[in-house]
């Protein structure tokens, strides 16, 4: 019995720590767009070194962007956001950590496409705020790819656009997500 | 047995719990940092009149409109000195990092200036480089008809160089300040007593006061130049504006001169005696080649 309990408890522990449940990224896409309709530019941005991790067992979720290393088609532009906006001196970092909701309808092991709620906390600017959205989980081959297209008001991270600019910068940016995900090797 | 029992389910009781908790994101090796070079130290190029240590992004051309009233101390006749107007019109261009060049016409005595800058040495986030050294190397050339045209006159005569370094360091966000040794040499002086070689010293530095506002000072010494009664060292204090895609640095200054021949040799206005002018720079940014592949 107690030989039982033990082998049980070890193989219960080892498959814990060993199995292959976690997937990550370091190039993940980010575009946002804070274009109002009367704007006569696009005040867009590109991120290409987004950082996710997933766990799929748990359907823990996790984001890093780096604010600084967005990119602007106006040089003038990419200072301004991280300048005046962002303030990417004194918040380097953007983080979301939270939860797949419906991890269980996910079939991690079947390719296809799956619906996906995300909720949990956005860390931006020196605000930290629930979040909740909707996205996609694409399995091809075994990996997940995320997709979510959702929207954020900038004015509740405390990024204040002057009235100066408010007909060109809109006050809700457009966020759209894309990141391929491999095996997290430890 | 019960024992041993109770610890492997608290066990694992706290390892799912901590697996909930998890950061995950501490699991990834993050490549170390790129060494990062501090920016906007400035919000424009000059501080007033001088070059800061400031560059231009790479592919950007500033368009500079530059006004310089009369002294205040005109009165109301001529509108505090509003009715007179000197001017500098300037294209500068960004072409690296850290080297950029620039062309301007003046008003003042016609005068047409070029200059290239360049720092060898740009400070860095991390602070393992904690200043800019700029070089600046700048020609001027007066293109108003000779005072003299009887006697011979030589097209030297109207050329005149100057020679910067600039050091400077972004404080804190709010605060830069920079000093800069500068020689003029002038081919042709226009007062005997004058020399052709005038050595100076060049004090600048910005304060933010909100993110979109900084006051600026700019000030110079110079050390051989002045003649007494006549010049003086030109001094302005000023308020950068940055609306987004323009600049405006409004200022008051006693110096009309809008190159560093100008302003560091024909300063002829007294801040004590309120010869003092009203002025205003006007820089607007273009954005003039498409940005690389990797960084869009």
């Amino acid at each position: 019995m107690k030989k039982v309990i033990l082998i049980t408890c070890c193989l219960f522990l080892i498959s814990i720590l060993h199995a292959q449940d976690k997937f990550f990224t370091k190039t993940g896409q980010l575009h946002f767009d804070a274009t109002t309709k009367s704007s006569p530019t696009t005040i867009e941005g590109k991120h290409k070194s987004v950082v996710a991790v997933l766990d799929i067992k748990t359907g823990n979720l996790q984001f890093s962007i780096l604010m600084k290393s967005f990119l602007f088609k106006q040089a003038l532009m990419e200072e301004h956001f991280n300048e005046n906006y962002v303030e990417s001196d004194k918040y380097p970092k953007c983080e979301f950590k939270g939860l797949v909701l419906n991890n269980v309808d996910v079939n991690y092991t079947k390719d296809g496409s799956y619906n996906a709620k995300v909720k949990g906390t956005l860390m931006m600017h020196g605000v930290t705020k629930e979040i909740e959205t909707t996205g996609k989980v694409i399995i091809k081959e075994g990996k997940p790819q995320l997709k979510a297209i959702f929207s954020i008001t900038l004015t509740d991270y405390n990024i204040s656009i002057p009235n100066l600019v408010s007909d060109e910068i809109s006050r809700v940016a457009t966020i759209d997500l894309d990141c391929n995900l491999e095996p997290l090797k430890k | 047995m019960k024992k041993i029992f109770t610890f492997f389910t608290l066990l694992i009781l706290f390892n799912t719990y901590s697996w909930a908790q998890e950061d995950l994101l501490s699991q990834i090796k993050l490549d170390s940092a790129k060494k990062e070079y501090v920016k906007s130290a400035f919000k424009s190029p000059r501080v007033i009149m001088s070059h800061s240590i400031e560059f231009l992004n790479p592919g950007t051309m500033d368009f500079r409109i530059l006004h310089r009233f009369g002294t205040l101390d005109q009165g109301y006749k001529n509108f505090y000195g509003l009715d007179q107007a000197s001017m500098r019109l300037g294209f500068d261009f960004g072409i690296k990092r850290n080297l950029m060049v620039g062309v301007g016409r003046s008003t003042y005595k016609k005068e047409v200036d070029v200059y290239a800058k360049y720092a060898p040495l740009q400070q860095t986030t991390d602070n393992k480089m904690p200043i800019t050294l700029a070089l600046v190397s700048g020609m001027t050339m007066n293109t108003s008809p000779w005072q003299n045209p009887n006697q011979k006159n030589f097209f030297t005569s109207r050329l005149g160089y100057y020679f910067q370094a600039i050091a400077g360091r972004k404080i804190n966000s709010k605060l830069t300040l920079q000093i800069a040794p500068t020689l003029v040499h002038t081919n042709l002086v226009v007062y005997d007593f004058q020399d052709n070689n005038v050595f100076a010293l060049g004090i600048g530095g910005r304060y933010k006061v909100s993110k979109r506002i900084a006051i600026t000072c700019d000030y110079y010494h110079n050390f051989n130049g002045l003649q007494e009664g006549i010049t003086y060292d030109p001094l302005s204090v000023g308020v950068d504006i940055e609306t987004g895609g323009h600049v405006f640095q409004l200022h008051f200054s006693n110096a009309t001169g809008m190159n560093e021949r100008a302003f560091i040799n024909e300063t002829y206005g007294r801040w004590g005696k309120g010869e003092i002018r009203w002025g205003f720079n006007l820089s607007r940014i273009f954005q003039i080649t498409k940005r690389k592949k990797n960084s869009w």
